[in-house]
């Protein structure tokens, strides 16, 4: 196969998104599979010292799109510029890892520069010299792999987790530059600012426990149980975003892509399903007990101890064991 | 205001799946499906736009014949009418397929504003309703927590979700698509009467010939995506299943957080 990989990179306050990394060790490993080379570009305005940081990869070169208008991401700046260098190039894959910020503008780019889309991949596979995608369907509980059809560019996000940023071949490439052509009313939208969305007032982060419970607990009137476990073995209470949303509990309780990242000692999922969003959140978690009715949950898949039950059970059966302990 | 508001009906979450026998996709006989989550808080913002400005609320809605009881619910919820896009030309379809369907039909109505959940929860591309957006040559935005109308329906401003808990917000002009988020607001039930009501209300079918639409550029003929397969996940790491009744299971699962993973005293 012909054509390059480009790698669109994800950066805010002069840092890479982790997920860049990521991105860049997928577009290796597809080089590697098809025979081709990776281009890492980015787009900004002040972008050197990142551009130089990206150039310590073992990939091709480094393109760099500098424009004042670049300096905050639109959806419309990003497409503006990037697709008619797609047109131009044709690369056979525009990769990128798979951020709140791709989801928002590759479906454009890629609509404009008429390619294929694969959101969120997890990886790929050669089936009979064809190449194909797995992505999770239904919420993570399936793994579905998709084959593209068509002649076109191939644009890809690339799921958090689903490749090392540690595995990331490093070497030494070029920067070139490169100045789009823009106007303010390309941009789609007018950035005002950049808000918290919680007050933070519970930082989970410091919690060597979390009691986590997600949308199978029910309702905010049956969470009395999980307090009172969450006192006795000495932990924090957090949740999974619907726990939140249903406004069963604050929103600095929620663990997540959208909210705490946690690393505790021991994080108990309770009727959690395990979707992606919340893995991210407390995939960290030394030892993590799952307690859900459903044997297949993707909890199960990351999950060091499994219980399959119904958690307003096996809940209350934790907390009259800890307090048989107790003495 | 004109609205339009794109609903799709999924597969209950909490339902138990099962791959048929082709392995190409869930058994869907076997499954009761529902409003997707992020659509039912897109709906709720629809309605609340369209009371504050004395409009609207059209439903649009691509999938099988059953999507009409998606739609008849919305229409319960205070929807006016609904079109649907049930013909089997339109179905299975990725992203840009049925996002350039939907663009066509909502095209047709004129409407001010597309309202759409920010993912759905099958297929999850999280794309369509920006391809609609892209379709109509309008601003989007995806994963959208707040909006607010200023002065004159010309432009609002919007909340984005960022990771990490942060909110950018930001100016768009109107006509645009929003991608509404989980969380936005708290979605209303349906009362007796709506759902009386909903009974008379018009639920539009459109074909591709209605949209001038070429069959080989949407639905199935019309993807570049096709799903070859679907599976459970393999393992990463290989969970300790803890065995018995509720207390058993209790009793077993302290004891191995203190004497084995040593994360309890
Ligand atoms: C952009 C974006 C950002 C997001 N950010 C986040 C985030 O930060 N955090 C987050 O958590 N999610 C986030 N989500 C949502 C995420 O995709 C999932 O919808 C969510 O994590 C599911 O929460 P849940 O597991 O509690 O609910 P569900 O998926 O509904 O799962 C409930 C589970 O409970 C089990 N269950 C039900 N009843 C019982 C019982 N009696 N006993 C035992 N088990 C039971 C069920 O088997 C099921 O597995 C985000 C989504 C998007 C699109």
């Amino acid at each position: 196969m012909s054509g390059k990989i480009w790698v669109v990179v994800q950066h805010r306050d002069g840092k890479l998104h982790r997920g860049s990394r990521e991105a860049i060790a997928a577009g290796q490993a597809l080089a590697a599979e098809i025979g081709s080379a990776v281009e890492a570009v980015i787009l900004g305005s002040g972008v050197e010292s990142l551009a130089g940081e990206l150039a310590g990869f073992a990939i091709e070169s480094v393109r760099v799109l500098e424009h004042a208008l670049l300096a905050e991401y639109t959806p419309g700046g990003y497409v503006a510029a990037l697709a008619p260098l797609v047109r131009s190039h044709a690369p056979a894959f525009v990769i990128s890892p798979h951020t709140y910020q791709a989801a928002d503008f590759l479906p454009r780019l890629a609509q404009a520069a008429d390619g294929a889309l694969v959101p969120e991949a997890i990886g790929f596979l050669r089936v009979e010299g064809e190449l194909q995608w797995k992505r999770p369907v239904l919420g993570g509980k399936l793994h579905a792999r998709v084959r593209v059809k068509g002649e076109g560019v191939i644009f890809v996000s690339i799921q958090s987790g689903a490749f090392s940023a540690d595995s990331a071949k490093v070497g030494s490439a070029p920067i070139q530059r490169e100045a789009p052509a823009l106007d303010g009313s390309q941009l789609m939208r007018e950035v005002l600012g950049f808000e918290r969305a919680t007050t933070d007032q519970v930082d989970l982060t410091k919690a060597d426990i979390i009691v986590a419970v997600g949308r199978g607990v029910g309702g905010a009137d049956k969470l009395g149980p999980v307090e009172e476990l969450a006192r006795l073995i000495g932990g924090e209470i957090a949740a999974s975003r619907p726990v939140i949303d249903s406004g069963w509990l604050p929103r600095d309780r929620q663990v997540g892509s959208s909210g705490q990242t946690v690393a505790p000692k021991l994080y108990l999922a309770l009727g959690i399903s395990g979707a992606i969003q919340h893995l991210v959140g407390m995939k960290g978690s030394s030892v993590i007990a799952a307690v859900n009715k459903d044997a297949t949950a993707p909890i199960f898949k990351i999950a060091t101890y499994g219980c399959v039950g119904d958690l307003h059970e096996i809940v209350p059966a934790l907390s009259q064991v800890l307090r048989e302990r107790a003495g | 205001m004109k609205i339009a508001v794109c609903v799709k009906q999924v597969p209950d979450p909490e339902a138990r799946l099962r791959v048929n026998r082709e392995g190409t996709w869930i058994d869907e006989d076997e499954v009761p499906f529902v409003l997707n989550e992020s659509d039912e808080y897109a709906v709720e913002e629809g309605l609340r736009l369209a009371e504050s400005t004395g409009g609207e609320v059209v439903a649009f809605s691509l999938g099988p014949d059953r999507t009409r009881e998606a739609v008849r619910k919305v229409l319960a919820l205070g929807a006016a009418r609904a079109v649907v896009l049930t013909d089997p030309a339109f179905q299975g379809g990725d992203a840009m397929a049925t996002g350039r369907a939907l663009a066509a039909a909502i095209r047709k109505e004129g409407v001010d504003l597309v309202l759409a959940g920010s993912q759905s929860g099958d297929q999850g591309f999280a794309a369509t309703a920006s391809v609609i957006a892209g379709e109509l040559g309008w601003p989007h935005a995806w994963l959208v927590m707040g909006v607010e109308l200023e002065p004159g329906n010309a432009t609002m401003k919007i909340k984005r979700e960022m990771e990490g808990g942060v909110n950018e917000s930001s100016r768009l002009s109107l006509p645009a698509v929003i991608e509404v988020q989980a969380g936005i607001n708290h979605p209303r039930y349906a009362s007796l009467k709506g759902i009386m009501a909903a009974k008379k209300k018009e639920i539009a079918e459109r074909s591709p010939a209605d949209l001038g639409l070429d069959a080989a550029k949407i639905g199935r003929a019309g993807s570049r995506l096709e799903t070859v397969a679907v599976a459970l996940p393999e393992s990463g790491r290989e969970v300790v299943w803890i065995e018995g009744d509720a207390a058993a299971m209790a009793k077993a699962l302290i004891e191995k957080l203190q004497n084995e993973a040593r994360v309890l005293r």
